[in-house]
């Protein structure tokens, strides 16, 4: 491949490889072993956070308590969205960004190698203070992923959960300036900013989002902490302060925060299903575009979360248009995606599977987005199974199935192995179904009024249940078979070629497979 | 044949626009609002299937069209200006076609003021139950006031036990008493953290947030008792503070508030009536199982790190003032309630009573009883 050119005011050799043992992993600065570990990390916390459903899906088997405690119940609830959000699907995309963004753009590494040791490691710090809670009485968080004050304030072991979030905030903000910097600085000659691939822009947008908005979040918790221990009223009415504002401020961060979870989704959509029809993407600049459009509708929408709060008709009215708005850039993309698919020549491997699957079940969750956003509408919809249903399609066979459509397309050019096809196939079937059974059924509960977030339920809303349960197990125990095809293909499997497959494009694939520890030392040329 | 054929088709149509498959849809509910909130989900339902259907119907034909076993050689155009304009401006026509309908439907929703003849209710959230007060109703010289506990016991929900009944977790001790054809204002706050009072047959969802007083004005045009829920996550019990509303004619309501009058009176005669401890531990057990074993749990060991003990307390054993103190003012920074508005003095005094008698508190304590008199002398002397 490229010729390596020597430097000899530089010590190292530029082919010398990883460390030996443990301390690979602790001291690396190697963009490509801090992709796996932030790869691995996540799925450790997808199992987790996976198993912590499971529990409330058994729960919710049939009526009554059976189990455990409401107690216990809502500290499941709590644990599943933070474990899901900020150790699942967050490092999922970090991992996905650290191994694919300095290929992408033909860079060496990461513009701050050591920087991004940090970040990674404060991520298992962070999660080892949260889940010691476990074990401390009054135990883990009860009060949901959302925190309101004043349920929060007044919650056993808050501080240890206040201190996880700040460092989860640090370790994101240090990844997003990493990411910038290398997209800024580090591009290849020739590559101007409309050429860079969707992956690489949509990364950018995510971590302009996740710089502007983590120090919100850092300022809800840290009011938090002073509430609950410092004796100020932020947010305790009987002290002058304002339980809405808490709200306000937290949804500030969330809204953002929901199209972090899915930016990076779109970028790896558009380059599979463009791989998989052998044709280019359909309106690339126009998704650039709309990305754009998204992220900063992103801040204009938040009380949309809060309509139930009592703001004033006018409010109401501009969230509402606001938030029906984000349907134009979103439906931009799904139709490209269709155009890009219309007239190609269209194979249907796992990672394409995937790919349609997350645009369609996704363009469901936007759907009942839409309906949400209808204000008088959503007077019913909120707080129910409804809202459930919604943000698990759009995050479940939204954003985790694009994580996993990328896992296999670039899993043989991580490991240098093909996946078993037959494998990758069942995996996405049972992945797909499961998926369907768990989340469909939740509509319906919701618009016959069930609430989340509840421990027992009125009989009527018992069959439906059920068969969410029996999904979600379903869709549960799938994943195991993920972990095999993985594993087994780090080990083993047919060798893949540079290129993988043969209609895909960019700057990776001309790296070998596997692609070397050190890559593009002499930047590509790009036309 | 075409006949079967449009029945097939109208079959399902016909399914999803009836209102009897309540338990998979919205319900229509009973008050004109919530016949239009159920008829904009309808039209945006109906909207984002069509809108479905095209996009899916389109995608899914080309996947199986331009298979590449079909489809050797792929096209290679990457960009259409006039298609980009075409799918940006028709959804934004569709969404103005569906803001503006919903926009008027909200205004509606936002008519909060008072109306000649109508009532208002302060509906108040506490960790796990709700307070209902009739601002315009005295009784004797406070406005007529009660809590609305859920009454579905503990063996239908702890581990099945017994066989769960019809209205499991749907059912209250006191529904809130409304009549029909008549504004009723709902004006709702919280006493502790944030709840939300949920009544999908009125389309009526508003959070009940401590400082705040929202506003939720419903007309109910069907007699009948309707049944919601808390939908804001409140801690533990969250799932067990059902609301209930009985919707009546105007002639029951008036019949309802004498009711309630002539008890307040009855219960000022019982505070002044010599009471003996076992006439206060029948009361008080009861008393204890709705409203106090929830955290103290029924055997009083509370939950560690949660909820305090009483058996074996100091305070309870030992000390009766003080526990009149906690149960009146609550204790502040915690999750324990002033119970001064919940329980009547004979209610208070019974329940106080019974936790300094049962699991051995009698026998390791002072064993002193509380009579409601000794409640009523601490409203004197504190109030």
């Amino acid at each position: 491949m490229s010729a390596v050119v020597e430097n000899h005011n530089h010590h190292d050799d530029h082919h010398h490889g990883p460390k030996k043992g443990i301390m690979r992993w602790l001291t690396t600065t190697n963009h490509k072993d801090i992709g796996t570990l932030y790869l691995w990390f996540s799925f450790a916390a997808f199992l987790l956070g996976g198993a912590f459903a499971m529990g409330i899906r058994a729960e919710l088997f049939e009526p009554g308590l059976q189990l455990m405690d409401p107690i216990r119940y809502n500290q499941l609830v709590t644990m599943h969205g933070l474990i899901m959000i900020f150790g699942g699907v967050m490092p999922a995309f970090v991992g996905l960004a650290n191994w694919l963004i300095p290929l992408q753009i033909g860079a060496p590494d990461m513009a701050m190698p050591r920087m991004n040791n940090l970040s990674f490691w404060l991520l298992p710090t962070a999660f080892a203070i949260l889940l010691s809670t476990a074990f401390m009485e009054g135990g883990m968080p009860g009060f949901g992923w959302t925190f309101y004050a004043p349920l929060s304030t007044n919650y056993p072991n808050v501080a240890y959960f206040v201190f996880a979030i700040h460092i989860m905030g640090a370790s994101s903000i240090m990844g997003s300036i990493n990411v910038i910097v290398t997209i800024m600085n580090m591009r290849a000659p020739g590559m101007t900013l409309m050429k860079m691939p969707l992956f690489v822009w949509s990364w950018l947008i995510t971590a302009y989002l996740l710089i502007a908005v983590m120090p919100v979040l850092a300022g809800a918790v840290t009011m938090l902490l002073m509430d609950a221990y410092f004796g100020t009223s932020f947010f305790d009415a009987a002290g002058g302060g304002d339980p809405v504002l808490f709200q306000h401020v937290f949804w500030f961060f969330g809204h953002p925060e929901v199209y972090i979870m899915i930016l990076p989704a779109f970028g790896i959509t558009s380059h599979i299903i463009s791989t998989f029809s052998r044709k280019p993407l359909f309106g690339h600049s126009s998704m650039v575009y709309a990305m754009v459009s998204i992220a900063v509708l992103s801040f204009v929408v938040w009380a949309h979360h809060m309509f139930t709060v009592g703001m004033p008709l006018v409010a109401e009215l501009f969230f509402m248009w606001a938030t029906m708005l984000i349907a134009i850039p979103t439906g931009v993309k799904v139709f490209n995606w269709c155009a890009t698919i219309f007239k190609g020549s269209i194979t249907y491997e796992t990672p394409m599977l995937f790919s349609i699957a997350f645009v369609v079940l996704f363009t469901i969750g936007g759907f009942s987005g839409l309906m949400l956003a209808i204000t008088p509408a959503d007077f019913q919809y909120h707080d129910t199974y409804f809202v459930v249903a919604h943000f698990h399609y759009v995050l479940v066979p939204g954003a985790v199935f694009s994580i996993m459509a990328a896992v296999y397309y670039w899993l043989p050019k991580w490991t240098g192995n093909m996946y078993d096809e037959k494998m990758g196939r069942l995996h996405f079937w049972l992945s797909f179904a499961g998926v369907n059974i768990t989340f469909f059924p939740q509509h319906f509960v919701g618009l016959a009024g069930m609430p989340r977030r509840y421990a027992d339920y009125a009989l009527q809303f018992a069959e439906w249940n059920a068969v969410s349960s029996v999904g979600a197990f379903l869709f549960g125990l799938s994943q195991l078979l993920f972990l095999y095809i993985v594993v087994k293909t780090v080990f083993a499997g047919k060798k893949a070629t540079p290129q993988v497959w043969d209609g895909a494009d960019g700057l990776e694939w001309t790296v070998d497979s596997p692609a070397p520890y050190h890559t593009f030392d002499v930047p590509p040329k790009v036309k | 044949m075409k006949n079967k054929l449009w029945a097939l088709i109208l079959y399902p149509v016909s399914f999803f626009m009836s209102a009897d498959w309540l338990d998979i849809n919205m319900p229509v509910g009973v008050t004109d609002i919530s016949k239009e909130v159920f008829g904009l989900h309808m039209a945006i339902f109906f909207v984002v299937v069509a809108i479905g259907v095209v996009v899916f119907g389109v995608l899914f034909w080309s996947m199986w069209k331009y298979r590449r076993s079909n489809n050797k050689k792929p096209a290679t155009f990457t960009e259409n200006h006039t298609v980009e304009m075409l799918w940006t401006i028709i959804p934004t026509l569709i969404l103005i076609a569906m803001a503006v309908p919903a926009s008027i439907t909200l205004k509606k929703i936002y008519d909060h003021e008072a109306e000649e003849g109508g009532i208002d209710i302060q509906v108040v959230g506490w960790q796990w139950k709700w307070q209902y007060k009739y601002l315009d109703e005295q009784v004797g010289n406070k406005p007529l006031s009660f809590f609305s506990n859920l009454t579905t016991p503990p063996d239908q929900y702890e581990f099945n036990r017994v066989e769960k009944t019809e209205n499991y977790l749907l059912e209250v001790d006191e529904p809130v008493v409304i009549p029909v054809d008549t504004p009723v204002r709902f004006l709702i706050t919280s006493n502790d953290v944030i709840h939300s009072w949920y009544m999908s047959d009125f389309a009526v969802k508003q959070d009940a947030i401590p400082g705040f007083i929202n506003v939720a004005k419903t007309k109910v045009n069907v007699p009948g008792i309707y049944r919601g829920n808390c939908t804001e996550l409140c801690g533990e019990r969250h799932a067990y503070m059902p609301i209930v509303v009985k919707a009546v004619t105007q002639e029951e309501y008036e019949e309802w508030l004498q009711t309630k009058r002539d008890l307040a009176e009855q219960i000022a005669y019982l505070t002044e009536k010599e009471w003996t401890p076992n006439e206060l531990l029948a009361t008080g057990e009861e008393i204890y199982e709705t409203r106090c074993a929830a955290c103290h749990q029924t055997n009083g060991a509370g939950i560690a790190g949660f909820y305090p003990a009483l058996a074996g307390s100091d305070v309870v054993m030992n000390d009766k003032a003080k526990q009149i103190e906690i149960l009146m003012e609550g204790i502040r920074g915690s999750q324990m309630q002033s119970f001064a508005e919940q329980l009547n003095e004979v209610e208070m005094a019974s329940v106080i009573t019974f936790t300094r008698l049962a699991w051995g508190n009698e026998r390791s304590g002072d064993g002193e009883i509380v009579i409601p008199k000794d409640i009523v002398e601490y409203k004197e002397t504190n109030l």
